[in-house]
């Protein structure tokens, strides 16, 4: 009996895979690239995660560098998802994700336009307007957003693929600051959520996916761990544990005691 | 002699000079970056036919490590 119990732990609802506009997936984490020592840990760290897509940043070509990471990046094994990085208006970001998809790159893309260089906080309006005309375009659109329900909402009726509200502000390692908003994020959205910055450890991690998140994005806190790899590590591990605690229903928070032992019997 | 402009920086060019041509000349692998000509895409299939003129703002870009 105990057998069969322990066998079916892992199985109770099938494969737990998820799907992201059209895409079978099986890793609910997804890593950036930046930030690394160089290409060898950065490959380690993407290989440690399990992640099966992971985000890039377009930049001008550099004519002295020797490598380029499209020259190095396994493609078929992870999905390259452009980001906007350092877009400032919806014109920046449209800008940038034409010429991502120029370098034959599918459609999905990550959008993030920022408001601010100090709290690197999204500019709700420019990414609603940009989502717009992106997803008129045909593109795949991620949009990273504040946990504003009602932004997530727009951009879930805009027509996006998912939404990626944050946890806290990029690169802060704060963890979640309102779980409550991004349960009820959770709760409204009939898209993918995916928490997208601000995480800062692996409790964090399951903390989002314990909430019910479809999977969350990271960068910073693997690559600047004081070791990366084992941190990459560590996260997969974490987003696997959050959610097979959110499949598997926390218990109910009680103000006090309940004795884990019977209170019959005790010798007198 | 025709001056674009590349990422920024003015750079002459020779009469007739197409997109496939300033590429090779750069050392560039065109499968590995994207170039917009005065704002607009230059699609891969047109870098041979895309002739560069006097006063062309240039943006030749790829993909780097960033979240």
């Amino acid at each position: 009996m105990s057998n069969t119990i322990e066998a079916k732990t892992h199985d109770d609802h099938g494969e737990d895979t998820w799907e992201l506009a059209g895409r079978t997936l099986r890793s609910r984490l997804i890593v950036g690239t930046g930030k690394y020592a160089d290409e060898a840990e950065t490959r380690a760290c993407l290989a440690a995660s399990g992640a099966e897509i992971v985000t890039v940043a377009l930049r001008r070509v550099d004519l002295k560098a020797k490598d380029n990471l499209l020259g190095w990046i396994d493609r078929d094994r992870y999905t390259l998802l452009p980001n906007t990085a350092g877009c400032y208006t919806a014109d920046d970001a449209i800008r940038t994700l034409r010429l991502a998809r120029e370098l034959g790159i599918a459609d999905l893309v990550k959008l993030e336009v920022i408001g601010d260089p100090k709290t690197l906080l999204p500019d709700n309006e420019q990414t609603l307007a940009a989502a717009k005309i992106l997803v008129d375009e045909g593109f795949t659109v991620l949009p990273y957003c504040t946990d504003d329900p009602i932004v997530c909402r727009k951009l879930q009726e805009l027509g996006c693929a998912a939404v990626m509200p944050l946890a806290a502000p990029i690169g802060s390692g704060l963890g979640i600051r309102n779980p409550h908003n991004l349960a009820l994020i959770i709760e409204q959205s009939t898209i993918p959520v995916i928490v997208d910055a601000g995480v800062g450890t692996a409790s964090d991690a399951a903390v989002a996916m314990e909430l019910g998140c479809a999977g969350v994005l990271m960068n910073t806190a693997i690559a600047q761990a004081t070791r990366p790899v084992q941190m990459a590590d560590a996260m997969r591990l974490g987003i696997i544990a959050g959610r097979k605690a959110f499949l598997a229903g926390r218990m109910p928070r009680r103000m006090h005691a309940h004795a884990s032992s019977p209170t019959i019997g005790l010798i007198e | 002699m025709p001056t674009i402009v590349l990422n920024g920086e003015p750079r002459p060019t020779s009469e007739g000079q197409s997109v496939a041509d300033l590429l090779r000349e750069l050392g560039l692998d065109a499968r590995q970056v994207a170039v917009e000509r005065n704002r607009d895409v230059v699609p891969r299939a047109e870098h041979g036919q895309t002739v560069l003129a006097d006063g062309d703002q240039l943006e030749v870009v790829t993909f780097v490590g960033g979240g």
